[in-house]
């Protein structure tokens, strides 16, 4: 913990920002020095809400720690547990079936779908626009409600696991899956009426928080905010994993780097979610939702490593096993972390109004931060 | 036909029949303290209702809904609330600012009501430069909320404080400008003169296009100065996690937020005498049919009904916009609004000399 100050030797003000902030999201604590509203210097100060997942995950079973995982990034849950599933499956070799494989891609699209629309109307609320908030729930909802009659759970959900899927889809998962995206096709207009067309909103984000290709490579942001700034580091595009490989979908690349460029970036990427399952639900092929497993599973000695995208950017996965039952060392490497980075760098120069838009259009998980 | 004008009269002369003439004005002085805190009460509390019931229409939701029929006790209730919390001061806080801030824009938002003509021949006060004490008094509770953003020890508080005094003082300048643009056409600062002069029709329909534009620079302007989204930056929720009323709590912050709301009621009353003609109903030049027809309705009706439209187009602003940053806000007053205006006077001026109004 550091000294919290009241002014710099420079005499210009400090400003905490959080812990307990609205537009935080979260537990995140910024120390910002501010000459009076332009922002000089930013200090992320994390760590409120470590709760130790890496070292829980030691004393766990490769069957078990995946769920701690949901806790992680609580909004691309099926993701994090997708980049487990995909590092044990790697190291035991298992064949995964293909209905598995569709329906992964499916519930990891609709998590991202909701993820997104989340972002969307949280996005808006940081910018003082309260009611698209609740536009973005009324979609979000169906999601949630495919999402509990899947796997039971609203939050922390717990479906993909290594071998495949935990049970079979629901008997309605098809039509209520296509129903949301007849619903969710007529409404993204509705968004982009209520906030992308909106004056204000666009002065409040074109040109604002710029990150420069050079600057996204160099802090190592991953995921929708690299792809703004025009870096092409989609890893369902590039290392293909599960039945991404078998389908077509455009990669979103915006080369503006600024707020909006990230937000158009999201905003594409909903309607590319679409298009994907639309490829995939009408063809989950029969078969077995999982493979066979043995009860207990035994990782080889060595290290594995598997990269995935979350609805942030990239989750890479990386398990250190000593031939044991539990692993030796687990890692996980968060997109927001490496994102949070770079914010002091995007928002130097800006005044505090921006710091909110520049935080929303970065979509930060403090969970995921922190671990 | 209906009219409070001849109540009022005849409650004065009975008055006037039984006490002599002093202890008549004392008598009718308590009563008129006590009908302006009665509604203020009442104003507050339907504004917070209705705005709560708007947004809810906006947010696809159903609102208040369970205390009283529709909620309609809802806001009684949060008041009552409000009122038995405990009055929690900080500690570092400066004890006197802090305790006077809110008093100071309660008191601002009440001395507004005095020129505000409710109905045909009702009126607190009716001083002959009626707008100018409205534009004088109402740019008095920037004060009180300086007061209170210093006051908090807070910098969040100062921040939204100095944002908020930087706003009014700007937007003062071109809703001062719009307000001019009809005193020119009226050659009145009396409310009671400017609304007779709209006898034949109302101004935003009679002023050719600079009234039309002068109504809407007033609408942003008092937006701007009621500090309502689209430019609640004093208060920026999201940013400055409350601005000048962060620190406050219970019935000193529940005074901030009704004074809000009376704000919003007063300029909006403000602005429906100047431009749409106050408590006259609608008319059209000599069709003395369609006049007669139109005083059928009471003037208090004309009168609340032109508020509550300008209230809910407010309201309506603040749960479509985002919020606007601090430069912005600045750059839009100085850069555009105040010209505008400036050149909608001049033009204005030339109508009224050349007499091409209606």
């Amino acid at each position: 913990m550091r000294n919290v100050v009241d002014t710099t030797p420079e005499g210009n003000m400090v400003l905490n920002v959080g812990p307990q902030h609205p537009s935080t999201h979260g537990v995140l604590h910024l120390f910002i020095t501010v000459n009076g509203e332009t922002i000089l210097n930013l200090d992320p100060n994390i760590g409120y809400i470590h709760r130790s997942i890496e070292k829980m995950c030691e004393s766990l079973s490769y069957r078990q720690f995946i769920y701690s995982t949901s806790r992680m990034d609580y909004l691309s849950a099926h993701m994090n547990n997708h980049g487990c599933a995909l590092t044990v499956e790697k190291g035991l070799q298992i064949e995964v079936p293909e209905r598995a494989e569709v329906i992964r891609v499916i519930i990891s699209e609709l998590t991202r779908l909701a993820s997104h629309q989340l972002w969307w109307g949280s996005l808006a609320m940081d910018l003082g626009a309260l009611s698209p908030f609740f536009y973005a729930f009324r979609e979000r909802e169906m999601i949630t409600d495919i999402m509990e009659e899947t796997c039971g759970a609203r939050l922390t959900m717990n479906y993909i696991v290594p071998g495949g899927v935990m049970a079979d889809i629901h008997p309605d998962f098809q039509r209520k899956v296509k129903e949301f995206m007849v619903q969710f096709k007529s409404k993204i207009g509705e968004y982009h009426e209520l906030v992308t067309d909106n004056v204000i909103f666009q002065n409040r984000t074109k040109g604002i928080g710029k990150l420069s290709k050079e600057d996204a490579i160099s802090y190592g942001c991953t995921g929708p905010t690299a792809r703004g700034s025009g870096l092409s580091c989609d890893i369902r595009k590039i290392y293909p994993y599960s039945a991404y490989k078998n389908i077509q979908f455009n990669e979103i690349i915006e080369t503006e780097g600024d707020s909006f460029a990230r937000y158009m970036v999201r905003m594409r990427e909903m309607e590319e979610s679409v298009h994907i399952i639309e490829q995939l639900i009408d063809n989950i092929p029969e078969g077995e939702f999982q493979a066979k497993t043995k009860a207990v599973l035994k990782l080889p000695k060595g290290e594995f490593y598997t990269r995935l995208e979350t609805a942030r950017g990239e989750l890479g996965v990386y398990i250190v096993s000593e031939g044991g039952t539990t692993p030796y060392r687990i890692k996980f490497r968060s997109p927001g972390f490496s994102n949070l980075s770079a914010l002091n760098h995007m928002v130097k120069g800006h005044k505090i109004g921006d710091l909110v838009s520049v935080m929303g259009t970065l979509d930060l998980v403090i969970p995921d931060i922190d671990r | 036909m209906f009219s409070i004008e001849k109540i009022l009269n005849s409650f004065h002369e009975w008055l006037s029949s039984m006490l002599n003439q002093n202890m008549v004005m004392l008598l009718e002085m308590a009563l008129i303290a006590f009908f302006a805190i009665t509604l203020f009460a009442t104003l507050g509390l339907v504004l917070v209702y209705l705005e709560r019931k708007v947004s809810a229409f906006i947010q696809i939701r159903k609102g208040p809904n369970r205390v009283g029929p529709f909620g309609i006790f809802q806001t009684t209730a949060d008041t009552l609330k409000l009122i038995v919390k405990e009055s929690f001061m900080p500690d570092s806080v400066d004890k006197f600012l802090y305790q006077l801030a809110p008093f100071i824009v309660m008191i601002t938002a009440m001395l507004l009501l005095a020129p505000l003509p409710f109905a045909r021949g009702v009126q607190i006060w009716n001083i002959n430069i009626g707008v100018f004490y409205v534009t004088a008094v109402s740019s008095l509770s920037v004060i009180g909320i300086l007061m209170a953003g210093w006051a908090s020890n807070n910098k969040y508080s100062l921040l939204g404080a100095m944002r908020s005094g930087a706003q009014i003082v700007s937007y003062e300048l071109s809703a001062g400008m719009a307000i001019l643009s009809i005193i020119v056409l009226t050659g009145s600062l009396n409310l009671q003169d400017i609304i007779a002069s709209q006898e034949n029709g109302w101004w935003i329909f009679k002023g050719h296009i600079p009234a039309i534009v002068a109504f809407v620079i007033y609408i942003i302007a008092v937006t701007a100065e009621t500090n309502r989204a689209p430019f609640d930056l004093a208060e920026a929720e999201s940013e400055l996690t409350g601005g000048f009323h962060t620190e406050y709590a219970g019935m000193r912050f529940a005074l901030f937020f009704l004074a809000e709301y009376i704000n919003i009621f007063i300029v909006c009353a403000i602005g429906a005498t100047l431009f749409f003609g106050g408590w006259m109903p609608f008319h059209i030049g000599n069709w003395e049919a369609f006049n007669h027809v139109m005083d059928f309705i009471p003037s208090s009706i004309w009168f609340f009904g032109k508020t509550f439209f300008l209230i809910i187009l407010i309201m309506w602003f603040r749960w479509t916009f985002p919020r606007l940053r601090v430069d912005q806000l600045l750059n839009l007053e100085w850069k555009y609004l105040l010209p505008i205006s400036m050149l909608n006077l001049l033009v204005m001026t030339l109508i009224a000399i050349k007499g091409w109004h209606f």
